[in-house]
């Protein structure tokens, strides 16, 4: 039997799919609809002194056809009166009571910030996320990421939130920042019962040609957005990571952000400690009903490792992340091609030749264009796997006996490791390189 | 039962011509060019005639620089345009495609082809022009794709390029040839007027090279002649009766057809005579003009055939009946038609032979020979020492198009007896270059 359910930090809902604090999550109508279609919760549209927005307000990278693969903004935060964001919440609980309600908050002064937790409170919110990770417009104004990169200032700003608040407290970071620890200690110092990221990553999403000016634009001008979609995933994966091997910040629960919108991404996060995941450009795309296969997705993948709930695997690839010096020089892979696979394309050989170790060479067999490995130059490094087109047709099989085990961290404790700059115990001595001129066809250049 | 109804209009023309490969919408391509690989060494590039950079050109669709892509295409084939149409792709750039070793759809080069040149034809968007005038004149005799491909070339190095057509109209078999669901008359038109624009090569049209006057008269004025003047009508059979008027030939059955569109009448019963590729438009256009039984006639078997196999598919999808191993041996006038006697036919020891006693009778309103085309032999002997093969094609240096007769060089169908579109174009272009460095050297 499968049950999503999820307590985090003491907010309950159905499941751990929540909308983040974005567009989707503007009105009662959307959420109700949300939670309608099977979202389990709903971090509000950031609710503060409402703002004026600009006109337009989305930029998009696109990838050969496939759209929106980044998105990057420009809004700020809720530009409605906090009372009709109020009454809305209230009346999304009376028909929704078992989801959960989030309010995302940002102001600036200590007394904002108690009453607005106090009339959130009061319109029956399950918790409330603070807005540190803003990082276009709020941030001129002192607010959202600027908030976020100053540890100090973000602790202090979270002592005054836990000084009054009497429902959960989510404190959410921007990925604006060279080590995402420092934020993530700084809220649990201040009292935080749980943390939320990745927000957006300061963007510009391209320049058109004609105008020369940054997309999105705004009477032929434009400013950095914050960018997410999926292209910000692995960004968002390493820095969930860095929180949740942190002994003292994986204390707290995590609600993983950044780009997810398949079940396989969930399953990922999870994976890497979050308990909840939130999402905005998915829904943007293509509406509340994309949670179908998410939901699907995570409870046939449930199924097949036979778990039951959520925190039954959450977690469980932080051992295997670890630090580069830990890893084992002694493993060994080597590319082998399935000749009858391959469809001849030599993406694998001009991928290795140009772009890493020659180990590739070309050869007809049966009058098929089959690229071979020449495995004494192959390093395993993956490249052609990668650039293949077809499933399974290029695979990384293992040389090593797998009964060694030597990292560089040992390694260095043993005095083995190369010191000087032509250090006979180089990795690389010896490995077989053309001849620099090679590269040349036949006279076209002369010394 | 026919197929198709018998066209009234040039709307119901159009409507049993509708185009095989309609031209792409921008998002159509878009979404296309997205699927090519940029293979390495990419087999569609040497699959081509004219060597297009093909995975180039078609990332140049995607990126948006459809004027780069154009140029990409003309670089190496001055028809690149019609070639789109026209060039039987399946077995050339987009039968080599690596898809096709996944059992996945190719990449739809041809139609990517055709909308990214179709881009700039359509703007009029001029991508050469002439040389520098180097003070060198050239004859080409033909406006097909061969001479066309080489008046551009020649005058993209500064020649002066004089053309001469003996029909009215530019761009050879590419409109009187070809079948109307590849171009249109129009697509193929505008290419040759958006070449002509640009290069500046003059053309004489109605103006047939035929004594030995104009000959030389053209070696008297001009430093170089090309010969693009493809091949001659239809071959006789060598059957008796075939003089009837019920028997045409297939070449000027589709020139017609061209020409008079929905006001050509074509009767119910034709037989097509011949297996190859003109055979396949020659019955294929019959029955899409409305002709209830189209018989395709073959002295060999289905297997035999010369025509590409798709073309073949497509006749029998438009209603034609394929009859094999029968040879013609009399055509005999009815009230109504001709009979056509037929004789079954087998292969023995290698040989084909009659099989005795086989014979039986076909009556039809038309017979449309599709048994080969006659060589320009008359038009050569006019041309001192022009080396002819056996097959009465000009012999030419493979890499210069240089013939016998040193101021000549050849390309297209007069050279290799009949092939497409961009075999001529590729020869042309090469003539013109192999032209240039004949005259530099003497």
């Amino acid at each position: 039997m499968i049950d999503l359910s999820v307590n985090f930090a003491g907010i309950k809902a159905p499941n751990p799919f929540w909308l983040a604090s974005a567009p989707p999550t503007n009105s009662g109508y959307q959420v109700m609809k949300a939670f309608d279609a099977g979202w389990g919760g709903a971090v509000w549209k950031t609710l503060g002194v409402p703002v004026i927005n600009v006109s337009s307000r989305y930029g998009s990278t696109n990838y050969r056809d496939t759209r929106m693969a980044g998105f990057s903004n420009i809004e700020l935060i809720s530009d409605r009166p906090l009372i009709d964001n109020l009454r809305e919440i209230e009346e999304v609980k009376k028909y929704f009571p078992n989801h959960a309600v989030i309010a995302s908050l940002m102001v600036e002064s200590k007394a904002e910030w108690h009453q607005i937790i106090k009339d959130v409170e009061n319109a029956g919110s399950d918790g409330i996320e603070l807005n540190f990770g803003c990082p276009h417009g709020m941030c001129e104004r002192g607010m959202g990421s600027a908030v976020g990169q100053e540890p100090e200032v973000l602790q202090r700003i979270v002592e005054w939130v836990m000084e009054v608040a009497t429902i959960p407290v989510i404190t959410k970071l921007t990925p604006n920042i060279s080590d995402i620890t420092d934020p993530g200690l700084a809220a649990v110092r201040g009292g935080t019962d749980a943390l939320s990221l990745i927000n957006t990553i300061k963007s510009i999403v391209g320049i058109d040609l004609d105008s020369y000016a940054p997309y999105p634009i705004v009477d032929g001008k434009g400013t950095n957005g914050g960018y997410c979609g999926p292209a910000v995933k692995p960004i968002a994966l390493n820095m969930l990571k860095d929180l949740a091997q942190h002994r003292d910040i994986n204390k707290v629960p995590i609600s993983g952000i950044g780009g997810i919108e398949t079940w396989r991404d969930v399953v990922e996060f999870i994976l890497l400690g979050a308990t909840s995941v939130q999402v905005c450009t998915a829904v943007m795309h293509y509406g509340f009903g994309i949670v179908r296969e998410m939901d699907a997705g995570l409870r046939q993948f449930m199924m097949d490792k036979n778990y039951s709930t959520i925190y039954d695997f959450a977690g469980l690839a932080l051992p295997n992340v670890k630090d580069w010096k830990d890893l084992n020089l002694t493993h060994k892979v080597v590319a082998s091609i399935d000749e009858d696979l391959c469809i001849g394309c030599q993406l694998c050989y001009i991928a290795c030749e140009d772009g890493a170790h020659q180990a590739i060479g070309l050869s007809v067999v049966n009058g098929e264009r089959t690229p071979h490995i020449i495995e004494e130059n192959c390093v395993g490094c993956n490249l052609c796997s990668l650039v293949c087109p077809v499933e399974q047709c290029i695979t990384m099989e293992k040389r090593d006996s797998g009964t060694e085990f030597i990292s560089w961290d040992q390694k260095s404790q043993r005095n083995e490791i190369p010191v000087t700059f032509n250090d006979e115990r180089a990795g690389g001595l010896g490995h077989w390189v053309p001849e620099p001129a090679s590269a040349l066809k036949n006279g076209q250049r002369r010394v | 039962m026919a197929v198709y109804k018998k066209p009234e209009s040039e709307s119901d023309f159009y409507h049993n011509f509708a185009e095989k490969q309609p031209q792409m919408s921008a998002s159509e391509a878009f979404i296309e060019s997205s699927r090519c690989l940029f293979c390495y060494d990419a087999p569609c590039i040497t699959a081509c005639p004219t060597h297009i950079d093909i995975p180039l050109f078609i990332k140049q669709i995607h990126t948006g620089n459809v004027e780069g892509s154009a140029r990409t295409i003309f670089d190496s084939n001055w028809l690149g345009s019609a070639c789109g149409k026209v060039c039987p792709t399946s077995v050339l750039c987009e039968g080599a495609c690596v898809y096709n070793h996944e059992n996945k759809k190719p990449i739809e080069i041809g139609r990517l082809q055709f909308y990214a040149t179709q881009q700039v034809i359509e703007a009029d968007k001029h991508l050469y022009g002439p040389g520098l005038p180097n003070g060198r004149k050239v004859a080409v005799v033909g406006a097909g794709p061969a001479g066309i491909a080489c008046a551009c070339e020649l005058r993209l190095m500064g020649y002066e390029v004089d053309v001469f057509e003996a029909k009215d109209k530019p761009s050879g078999l590419t409109v009187h040839g070809t079948a109307p669901y590849k171009i249109t008359n129009e697509q193929a038109l505008n290419e040759m007027a958006y070449l002509q624009d640009q290069m500046g090569y003059v053309v004489r049209y109605n103006t047939p090279i035929e004594t030995k006057g104009q000959i030389d008269d053209l070696e008297s004025k001009y430093d170089a002649v090309f010969l693009g003047v493809g091949i001659g009508p239809t071959a006789e059979l060598n059957v008796n009766g075939e003089s009837s008027h019920r028997v045409i030939g297939a070449v000027e059955f589709v020139e017609e057809l061209r020409e008079k569109q929905h006001q050509m009448k074509v009767p119910d019963r034709v037989i097509v005579l011949g297996g190859g590729n003109t055979a396949m438009d020659a019955a294929s256009e019959s029955a899409r003009m409305g002709a209830a039984h189209v018989v395709l006639a073959y002295r060999r078997g289905q297997e035999d055939m010369g025509a590409y196999a798709f073309e073949y598919d497509m006749a029998v999808r438009a209603g034609v009946r394929g009859l094999f191993h029968v040879a013609p041996i009399e055509i005999r006038d009815t009230d109504d038609g001709v009979a056509v006697t037929f004789i079954r036919t087998q292969h023995l020891n290698g040989k084909l032979e009659f099989i005795t006693g086989s014979e039986f009778v076909m009556e039809a309103d038309w017979v449309i020979k599709a048994t080969g085309q006659s060589k320009m032999g008359s038009f050569f002997s006019l041309i001192d020492s022009l080396q002819l093969d056996t097959s009465r094609r000009v012999v030419v240096d493979p890499i210069t198009f240089q013939t016998s007769n040193p101021k000549y060089f050849a390309g297209g169908d007069a050279v290799n007896g009949g092939a497409e579109v961009v075999n001529g174009a590729f020869d042309g272009k090469m003539a013109a270059r192999g032209i240039d460095d004949w005259l530099n050297k003497k």
